[in-house]
């Protein structure tokens, strides 16, 4: 790799805000046609490096290099026309335009150059080459809305204006985060042709499984501080978690030793036309169930319209030997049956709040009177839940808007546990965040399970719903499609063919 | 949040420093500003706008805004004159506008909480209709109101204290014990704050939203009362652009006009100041047009000091 010329370059970038250090001797060098993984936990500084990179941020010292010149982006479009562009973790499309209007945003053809009238024709012609190219054609068209397209789709036009762009490095936040395996696999084979073009990628994930079958080089960050640079081929998982972390962190699952109850709660029969129907599944006291399936297979829904959220057509609910109705979250909380939604910061959290206020929200049948909100105890009991959930906080004052993904995370938990749940639903519980917060989540899991809780998990990270479920549900296309316990609940290929329609 | 607490308290006290300094300029300045009549026609300015600000106050906490509350006052004025005028007892007059008004505050968050208008529009709907209705209704004629029950409403005095005061404080104190000891306040800003979580937290949203647009009508509605004793006339055009003030009034005290991030203290400041400076403004004989430019300048540096605080506490 040494004597590769390296397509960019960025040594020794050090960053500070207000004070406080977030960058130091931050380095990252990429070579063209390559795939570089950029690891570290929450907070480490990958984002700001990215923002750096991008012109977003300025740096306080060191060099970006970019093929061989200096160069200094005062903005991502600077960043973009000179040919380094970013895939965000968090996409935002223009809903109502079409996909070609999306990849050509603020540079449309023009019929007559200098007048302000697009050229549709020649905009989704040029749109549709880059879809055919691409192998994107069958299903996305230049003319279709955005809304129209699902995460994954978005995703695609995304790079597609990326490569509208004619960009040399391509950045990609955690591009896996809110998809589910097989449209990772649509990705990667992307990712594969960019490179044939000798495009560069960096890569930021959390999921040592893509890495290890991506990545020809990994870089680590922690603490703002570079640690290293290894190739994929030469290192191991231990090896990089012990670079992420500094410490050796305990490898694997740990079992769930709870002991398994009487069934808590028991669907029969539910159905909501076009999302998912006849679905009947029961989940025992201190079990961790899995829903295994496709982002788009129905598990959220399912359990959005058990807690009322989301409409469901018929179905009956059992909790606990009794048919009870739920027609709103409300029924749902004082039945004890709590969800932690996928998208925390969309439905689980009011980020501009604080702990307190967050834990406490859906709790206040135990800490108000009468509509008056009893202070002492609501302080006291979400210090409480806080603690036990370890929040790494200051104090329950904080904004949540402030805390780090893990942490943010740990206080939907606490405000799930306050509801003293029955049924505790956790939908992708460690969605973009770091591996120590991870295992910390786990635990956390394994407590609640002891605890006689029932426990629903939904993860699209095929080894971490392996790694906890006792039992495992499998869905595809709004249907179950199977179940697997024990030993076959091991068996991540067959989950993987049921998830795929039970082929 | 112990950077967000300092930020805020000098947010605060930026106010009150303000608010001091004009005080201490004008007493130099003016010989008339420190004397009891003017303080006492402070304050009456004051109750007007504050009781209205108090409303707005739930009302963009909740993210939402209402431009309707120009056209209760007006409907309430009407109501009362013309009930006063016909005879009835001046309580039933005051308990017939309040009702009505509620009915309006109920239109209103029935249309944004139920049908999804968004709250601009229905209000501005709502502000067009409720003002029609008040001219259609008296014929653009105002009614002069000679019960003194009633006009004691405006003028009366409790002892040495105003009523419009005690009426001030008693909103005010309501609006802080709701806002800051209840779920229902809670709620408000939990909604304003993440509509979506507060749903799926169980919080009955729409009722919540419903809730919040009769509170901001009663207040309304008081105002209504108060400015029609006070000028001893139901009159259709009373309380037109009042709405204005009371959103200044929030957006001083720092309130959000997203939602979730406000308080209720601020807004007290905020129409504290304001009226003080129209008081100022009007004792140095500064001619209307240019209070007006102030007062738009005053916002602008409220709303920046605002911003550039919260963005160093990030």
């Amino acid at each position: 790799m040494e004597d590769t010329k390296y397509v960019l370059e960025a040594r020794d970038i050090s960053k500070s805000f207000s004070g406080v250090k977030v960058l130091e001797g931050a380095e990252l060098l990429i070579a063209p046609g390559e795939v570089h993984a950029l690891m570290g936990e929450n907070g480490a500084g990958k984002s700001t490096l990215m923002k750096i990179i991008m012109g977003v941020y300025t740096k306080d010292g060191g060099q970006v290099r970019f093929e061989g010149q200096d160069v200094n982006f005062v903005s991502a479009k600077d960043a973009l026309t000179a040919g380094i562009s970013m895939i965000h973790q968090e996409l935002s499309p223009i809903p109502e335009m079409t996909v070609a209007e999306n990849i050509y945003l603020g540079r449309e053809d023009k019929k007559v150059a200098g007048l302000p009238f697009v050229d549709k024709k020649k905009m989704n012609a040029r749109t549709q080459e880059l879809l055919e190219e691409y192998d994107l054609a069958d299903y996305i068209h230049p003319e279709m809305k955005m809304k129209r397209l699902n995460i994954a789709q978005v995703q695609m036009v995304e790079i597609i204006k990326a490569i509208s762009y004619n960009s040399k490095v391509i950045i990609m936040d955690e591009p896996t985060s809110s998809l589910s395996e097989r449209e990772s696999q649509t990705l990667f084979k992307m990712i594969d042709l960019l490179k044939k073009e000798n495009k560069a990628i960096i890569y930021i994930s959390h999921r040592m499984e893509e890495v290890f079958e991506l990545a020809d080089r990994v870089s680590v960050l922690r603490d703002g501080k570079f640690i290293g640079c290894v190739r994929v081929g030469e290192t191991s998982r231990e090896a990089l978690v012990n670079m992420m972390v500094g410490r050796e962190l305990e490898g694997g699952y740990p079992p769930n030793t709870a002991e398994k109850g009487e069934v808590v709660l028991e669907l029969k029969d539910f159905n909501s036309k076009g999302v998912f129907e006849n679905i009947n599944l029961k989940v025992h006291a201190g079990e961790i169930l899995g829903m295994a399936g496709l982002v788009g297979a129905g598990r959220s829904e399912i359990m959005r319209a058990l807690v009322g959220y989301d409409p469901l057509d018929s179905g009956e609910i059992i909790l606990e030997g009794e048919k009870i109705t739920i027609h709103n979250q409300k029924d749902a909380v004082r039945h004890h049956i709590i969800i932690a939604s996928e998208d925390r910061k969309a439905l689980g959290l009011v980020l501009d709040r604080n702990i307190r206020e967050n834990i406490a929200l859906q709790n206040f049948a135990e800490l108000s009177n009468a509509g008056f909100i009893n202070k002492p105890l609501e302080k006291k009991e979400c210090r409480e839940y806080a603690d036990q959930m370890t929040v790494k906080m200051n104090g329950i004052e904080d904004i949540v808007g402030g805390l780090s993904g893990g942490n943010q995370q740990k206080v939907v938990l606490a405000k799930c546990m306050l509801s003293h749940p029955k049924v505790l639903i956790l939908d992708e519980p460690t969605r973009g965040i770091d591996v120590g917060a991870k295992a910390m989540i786990y635990n956390l899991m394994l407590d609640m399970a002891k605890q006689g809780i029932a426990i629903i998990m939904i993860s699209s990270e095929m080894p971490e719903l392996i790694g906890m479920s006792d039992r495992i549900i499998v869905m595809s296309g709004g249907k179950i499609t199977g179940e697997v316990e024990g030993d076959e609940a091991k068996d991540q290929e067959k989950i993987l063919k049921l998830a795929l329609g039970g082929l | 949040m112990e950077k967000k607490n300092i930020a805020s308290m000098i947010r605060s006290f930026a106010l009150v420093f303000i608010i001091i300094a004009i005080c201490i300029v004008m007493t130099i300045v003016s010989p008339v500003f420190m004397t009891s009549r003017n303080i006492i026609n402070i304050i009456r300015q004051i109750s007007i706008n504050g009781i209205i600000a108090v409303g707005m106050t739930f009302v963009i906490l909740l993210g939402c805004i209402d431009l309707s509350v120009g056209s209760i006052v007006a409907i309430t004025s009407v109501i009362c004159g013309f009930m006063l005028q016909a005879g009835y007892h001046w309580l039933v007059a005051c308990i017939v506008a309040l009702i009505v008004s509620i009915i309006f505050g109920c239109f209103n968050g029935f249309l944004i909480a139920y049908v999804n208008f968004q709250p601009f529009i229905a209000t501005l709907a709502t502000v067009t209709m409720g003002s029609g209705i008040a001219l259609a209704f008296s014929d653009g004629k105002p009614y002069t109101i000679s019960d003194p029950a009633f006009l004691a409403i405006g003028q009366g005095y409790v002892g040495a204290i105003l009523i419009p005061i005690i009426l001030l404080v008693i909103v005010v104190a309501v609006g802080l014990v709701i806002l800051n000891m209840t779920t229902f306040g809670r709620y408000v800003f939990a909604i304003g704050g993440n509509e979506n979580a507060a749903k799926l937290s169980g919080i009955r949203t729409k009722r919540v939203k419903l809730a919040v647009y009769v509170i901001s009508a009663i207040c309304a509605s008081i105002v209504g009362m108060i400015l029609s004793a006070r000028i001893s006339s139901g009159q259709p055009t009373a309380g037109d652009g009042y709405e204005l003030d009371a959103i200044a009034a929030t957006a001083i005290g720092g309130t959000s006009m997203n939602g979730g991030i406000g308080s209720l203290t601020g807004t007290i400041f905020g129409f504290i100041l304001l009226g003080l400076l129209t008081n100022s403004m009007n004792l140095l004989n500064i001619n209307s047009f240019y209070q007006q430019i102030a007062k738009g300048i005053l916002i602008i540096i409220a709303v920046f000091i605002d911003m550039t605080s919260k963005g160093k506490s990030r």
